[in-house]
């Protein structure tokens, strides 16, 4: 057994973990986050991605040992103090989950995807989100959001986002 | 069209139906406080890890589970010969013709295995890692079999057999029209055989079971589109009494037919707890489930058509090979029937002849996949109709529209025997053309040809129908189907005048939560706001049939709407009291019940309150604002549109990629913009899985070689194009909404609409077919003149 | 799935982690990002008894500039590989091909030298480190030794490194000026690995190919070298028809796998095709 120190959406915890235990499972079934899920053992799905130390990765293919003494944000962490964070509620406005297994990754791939690129082409969005797999949207939706995210300056709080919805 | 562009009603009203409303589901999505079965962790919870066949095909000697007692953490560990007196079979749903076979089905097998995977023993723990350690210390022997994996060898004579009875499942026939007629002296004769390979649902999530009793009750959550269903089907399986089992579907994550189903981990699991007395779970793995959930598609199409000079058709004959895999399972001989009143399309013909044969084979059991036999029947008919084209020098739209139904001929009787009530092929046609650019396209096309670009422009053609809904009882009973078609739904008016929406339908993913409330408040005239949606519960939506066959709006959204009714109906009853006016003389409004001509009314809110406070109730009347009602269609809805896809092909090394896809599509009226559009791009994406990318492959030992998403390739964003999509509106008949369904449209269109446009690359080379999924191997094979 | 269980151990130091390999005998294993390693475990391919992590220590996870050449150290990265200013100056093609490996979450785990130790014949790295002439150093606790890439990648999987010893880094030659490069990847879906590679180096001179390296992904066991093809190169003039002919021979002296997405015939065919476009793309690019 190994003890770590993990400090997850900004709680630290230490906990004594088997070397081979996943951070996947730290997180979902020692940490009770079970925001993040898992959606492959090939780490190709990315349903399971988080940011470690500030960038994607997917938890499924990291060893909680190897989380050691790092800081990891999971869609749990997002909406600080109810303020929705800009691509959670471009995933909303624009439709981006239908059953929302893979949404908590491709939010946190999204992310990670505009920290380098704060306005990235259609073209790079999806190259972008390449390891994450989604079986229901077909990705145009995600797209959109991504782009949309880009553009908003900030988080975004749900009122705003609401008052802000398209009149149909 | 986006979604953002939809336009408020002209006379300034604002209508919920027809709105493009964000959905209600979104918020627990994606903040992460989704409920996941596996994110079920009750107290004392016991996990289990199953122990599989690595054979295709093999006697079991013995299993010897004693060596992994005693391990760390192990609990439990069973055989199914621990559980053959009480396990049952797993059931089939429909039995589609006399000469069925129907082999006993162990959850867990006994004496044989028949495909990689089966479940042969189990371990239960204290937690998965230990589970999953326990399991290598089971010993199994083995007596291999021979497997048998190629549908026409298993129908050969003295092939090895899968079950004792053979490997036969059924035959089932359909002749419409005098078929020797349309092809005696038929100037046109194209037969073509076409192979529908053998797909993988691939839903995000992973299937999982929690199962749990408190000593009286069972309380079973699954990852499954069917609660109800399969309460009824556990209870008849594991003979738990059908009042002391619960089944709850909680959040789902994506089903597209493969969680339609009775698992065999989910009856294990149920006599799991039951024997344990704790609480006990399973999450299988992606590879697992590979596997182990039920597989799509696998059958072979011998399609033949007759058609005059002029491009008519005369007749068509279809004799299909449909691979059952090793067991029939809930609804595996129903899909290829699915299919059988589909094969004619859009089109009008004199004849129409079908047969279809079920085989088994030592391979992971097929059942419903996203379109279930209306994707196979399009793709074939939509493909021989490109090669009419093609021999008679026809455009492929142009030999459509001297076959489809006209408009005016609606409602129209399909030789299939189906009565397609509504569609407008020319509008949606005219509209994809325009929207996609077809003669610049096709003049782009020619100059490749010409100039021999290595690069080749192909344009495919998709023309579609479907039948959804399903489906009205009678029909399905005269199918011999065992269950019916009708949905249910419950509405409530809380004293506060908020509205409780219970359906029987089982959403996972298509948001019901939200298209069910804009009908609600449309039609009692409240706030979208106040109205919740509750179901995926048996103790909490009792009633119901879950969604599958895009059946949840057109019947379930009508059943809700039933329930409306009713409540308006004691609304107006318990007002005309209130107001001393006659139940003749008012009416309702606007959320409200008003006196005709004077003004004076209650709203819906103030009648909630006061039935609950229940202090001048007319006589008789129940303090109760809520109504139950069932739906059962009268016929099927008949959703259509044109798909029309624009492929680059490198015919130096077989790559095809998508340039341009426009879809076109006709589902009636529609209830919310934005999800109708989403349903179509997934669909979009799932057929166009089926024709460039996806295949569960086993080698000659019958081990499937795709259990992995590094090996069954899922596309991601950076493999699909961006689609045009658009919709004309021809309302359906059949249901007061006017709605068609749409959640297998775009997979039921785009498989032969990329096809087609790779084979019409191809045509100059002598090509007219490429295998799917249409690799850049086939591709190139296919330009060489091998088989592809 | 779940990996079978193992001991871990986080050395401080490139010297403890040489000894500590050295004490864990022959089932021991390097970690470094754990981006092959850990699907492996999980699908339980792979039953190490122990994995030294290596993924921490400082040293071996440098990018320098050092004269003729510039050290990629083994635990750098993919994703700083590729954004690497000195990679991207000096050594082009390795990001170019790094930033096709996988998808960027993987590569933000993922290393330069895991790739490389890993030595799948179908990973995009093996095949430019092979047309580079790349150096590998490597440290036991018997010292340090350079290997080759020539001699580095032996048999599918299989490498010049032995149970005890870890790969430090790699020094990746610059090819001075006049040099253009380009990374041909041929893959199904954006994540699947690729069918054929082919890794090129293209010196111009008078409008004509002075002098040419290239090599192949996925032909064969190991990475293979195109010599006759580099030969063959040399001198012809940079157009589609020449070039062309020169390739005709990509395919010599490999021997490509069978798989789920390819035969051999069909992956001979690709190289032909690839490594002609592979190398106009590296004829054009700017040096």
């Amino acid at each position: 057994m190994a003890r770590i120190t993990v400090n997850v959406d900004g709680i630290r915890f230490e906990e004594e973990v088997e070397p081979r235990l996943l951070l996947v499972h730290l997180l979902r079934d020692r940490l009770g986050k079970t925001g993040t899920p898992i959606g492959c053992d090939t780490s190709n799905c990315g349903a399971c991605t988080v940011l470690l130390d500030g960038k994607s990765a997917k938890s499924c293919a990291v060893l909680a040992v190897q989380a050691d003494g790092c800081d990891i944000a999971t869609v749990e962490g997002l909406a600080a103090g109810g303020r929705r964070h800009p691509v959670q509620t471009a995933f909303h406005e624009e439709h981006a989950l239908q059953c929302g297994y893979c949404t908590p990754g491709m939010i946190m791939a999204a992310i990670d995807l505009l920290r380098t690129d704060p306005d990235p082409s259609d073209e790079a969005i999806r190259e972008g989100l390449e390891g994450n797999l989604c079986r229901c949207t077909g990705y145009q939706n995600i797209v959109r959001a991504v782009r949309r995210a880009a553009s908003i300056d900030g988080p975004v709080n749900g009122e705003q986002a609401a008052a802000r919805e398209v009149p149909a | 069209m986006t979604a953002a562009a939809e336009k408020a009603p002209p006379d300034g009203t604002r209508e919920e139906v027809g709105r493009a409303r964000r959905r209600k589901e979104d918020a627990r999505l994606i903040t992460g406080r989704t409920q996941w079965t596996d994110n079920i962790q009750l107290p004392g919870t016991l996990h289990v890890a199953f122990l599989r066949s690595p054979l295709a095909h093999a006697r079991i000697q013995q299993v010897d589970t004693a060596p992994a007692r005693g391990l760390p953490g192990v609990v439990a560990v069973y055989s199914g010969a621990d559980f053959a007196a009480e396990q049952g079979s797993l059931p089939c749903a429909w039995p589609v013709s006399d000469d069925l076979v129907v082999p006993d089905h162990p959850p867990m097998a006994v004496n044989e295995v028949r495909y990689v995977g089966e479940a042969v023993a189990c371990v239960v723990a204290t937690d998965r890692y230990k589970a999953a350690d326990a399991l290598a210390a089971i010993e199994v022997d083995y007596e291999p079999l021979p497997a048998v994996l190629d549908m026409n060898e298993a129908l050969a004579d003295g092939a090895d057999k899968v079950h004792e009875a053979g490997n036969k499942a059924f035959t089932w026939t359909f002749a419409g029209g005098d078929i020797d007629a349309a092809f005696r002296d038929a100037p046109v004769v194209i037969h073509r055989t076409y192979v529908q390979q053998r797909l993988i649902p691939s839903a995000m999530e992973p299937r999982a079971v929690v199962a749990t009793t408190d000593g009286d009750t069972c309380t079973l959550y699954s990852a499954t589109q069917i609660p109800h269903v399969l309460r009824v089907m556990l209870a008849l399986t594991t003979g738990i009494p059908e009042h002391r089992l619960r089944v709850i579907a909680p959040d789902v994550g994506g089903g597209f037919g493969s969680k339609l189903q009775v698992t065999a981990e989910e009856v294990l699991l149920l006599l799991m707890t039951r024997r344990l007395g704790r609480p006990v779970k399973w999450t299988e793995s992606r590879s697992e489930g590979n596997l182990t959930v039920h597989h799509g598609r696998d059958q072979i199409q011998r399609v033949k058509l007759a058609a005059d000079r002029d491009g008519r058709v005369r007749g068509l004959s279809v004799d299909l090979l449909a691979d059952m895999g090793a067991y029939l399972m809930l609804v595996t001989p129903g899909v290829p029937l699915l299919g059988a009143f589909m094969y004619n399309g859009i089109y009008k013909m004199d004849a129409y002849d079908f047969r279809c044969t079920g085989v088994f084979t030592t391979k992971m059991p097929t059942d419903a996949y996203r379109g279930a036999g209306r994707p196979e029947a399009t793709y074939a008919i939509e493909r021989v109709m490109d090669e009419l084209a093609a021999e008679l020098g026809i455009d492929p739209i142009d030999v459509r529209r001297r076959n489809w139904i006209a408009h005016e001929e609606f409602p129209y009787t399909t030789i299939a025997g189906l009565t397609y009530d509504s569609g407008h092929y020319e509008a949606a046609t005219d509209r994809a053309t325009a929207l996609f650019g077809y003669a610049d396209l096709r003049a782009e096309q020619a100059r490749r040809r010409q100039s021999r670009d290595p690069v080749q422009l192909g344009i495919g053609v998709s023309t579609y129908t479907e039948m959804c809904g399903l489906a009205p009882s009678r029909i399905l009973g005269s199918l011999r189907y065992g269950a019916g078609g009708w949905e249910h739904a419950e509405v409530r008016m809380l004293p506060t005048g908020k509205v409780e929406v219970v359906t029987g339908s089982s959403a996972h993913g298509q948001g019901h939560e939200t298209a069910w409330s804009q009908i609600v408040a449309d039609s009692l005239g409240v706030p979208f706001e106040d109205v919740s949606v509750l179901h995926g519960d048996t103790a909490v939506a009792p009633k119901g049939m879950d969604t599958y066959g895009s059946r949840s709006l057109t019947i379930g959204g009508m059943a809700v709407l039933r329930a409306c009714e009713k409540v308006k109906d004691k609304a107006r009853h318990i007002a005309a009291h209130l107001l001393e006016a006659s139940a003749e003389d008012v009416e309702y409004t606007g959320g409200s019940v008003r006196v005709r001509g004077t003004g004076a009314g209650r709203t819906i809110q103030e009648n909630a309150l006061a039935v609950f406070t229940a202090h001048d109730l007319p006589d008789g009347v129940e303090p109760r604002l809520d109504a139950q009602a069932t739906f059962d269609p009268e016929n099927f809805s008949f959703p259509h549109g044109t798909h029309l896809c624009a492929v680059e092909v490198d015919t130096e090394t077989g790559m095809s990629r998508i340039r341009s896809y426009v879809a076109v599509d006709d589902v009636g009226k529609v209830v919310n913009p934005l999800i109708v559009e989403g349903q179509v791009h997934g669909g979009l994406a799932q057929g166009i899985g089926q024709a460039l990318f996806e295949e569960a492959v086993h080698d000659a030992d019958g081990n499937l070689l795709t259990t992995t998403l590094a090996d069954y390739l899922v596309p991601s964003a950076a493999d699909l194009p961006d689609f045009i999509t658009d919709r004309t509106e021809t309302p359906a008949v059949s249901n007061p909404l006017g709605v068609k369904g749409v959640g297998e449209a775009g997979t039921i269109a785009s498989t032969p609409a990329v096809v087609n446009a790779i084979v019409d690359a191809l045509r100059p080379y002598g090509v007219n077919d490429v295998r799917m999924p249409c690799s850049p191997e086939r591709v190139w094979r296919a330009l060489n003149g091998g088989a592809s | 799935m779940i990996p079978p269980a193992f001991d871990y151990v986080r050395p401080a130091s490139l010297g403890q982690a040489c000894r500590a390999l050295a004490e864990a005998g022959e089932d021991a294993k390097v970690l470094s990002g754990g981006q092959s390693l850990i699907p492996l475990l999980r699908l339980r391919l792979s039953y190490p008894t122990v994995l030294v992590d290596i993924g921490r220590l400082p040293e071996p996870r440098a990018i320098r500039d050092e004269d003729d050449h510039v050290f990629i150290g083994a635990t750098a990265t993919l994703d700083e590989v590729v954004r690497s200013a000195v990679v991207n100056a000096e050594v082009p093609l390795v990001a170019l091909a790094a930033r096709t490996v996988a998808d960027p979450a993987v590569r933000h785990r993922g290393t330069f030298g895991g790739s490389l130790a890993h030595a799948d014949p179908a990973g995009d790295l093996p095949a430019v480190a092979l047309a580079l002439d790349c150096e590998f150093v490597i440290a036991s606790a018997r010292g340090e030794r350079t290997v080759p890439a020539a001699g580095f990648f032996q048999d599918y999987l299989e490498t010049a490194l032995a149970p005890d010893e870890i790969l430090v880094g790699v020094k990746v030659p610059k090819l001075g000026p006049g040099w253009g490069f380009h990374y041909e990847k041929f893959h199904r879906t954006a994540q699947a690995w690729a069918i054929v590679g082919v890794a090129a180096a293209v010196r111009r001179a008078d409008g004509g190919v002075a002098a040419a390296r290239v090599a192949l992904t996925n032909m064969g066991a190991t990475p293979l070298r195109a010599t006759a093809v580099e030969a063959a190169l040399r001198g012809v003039p940079a157009d589609a028809d020449a070039v062309a002919g020169a390739c005709a021979g990509a395919d010599a002296g490999t021997s490509p796998p069978a798989d789920l997405h390819a035969r051999p015939d069909y992956r001979r065919h690709l190289a032909r095709v690839l490594t002609r476009r592979a190398v106009l793309a590296a004829a054009r690019a700017r040096p």
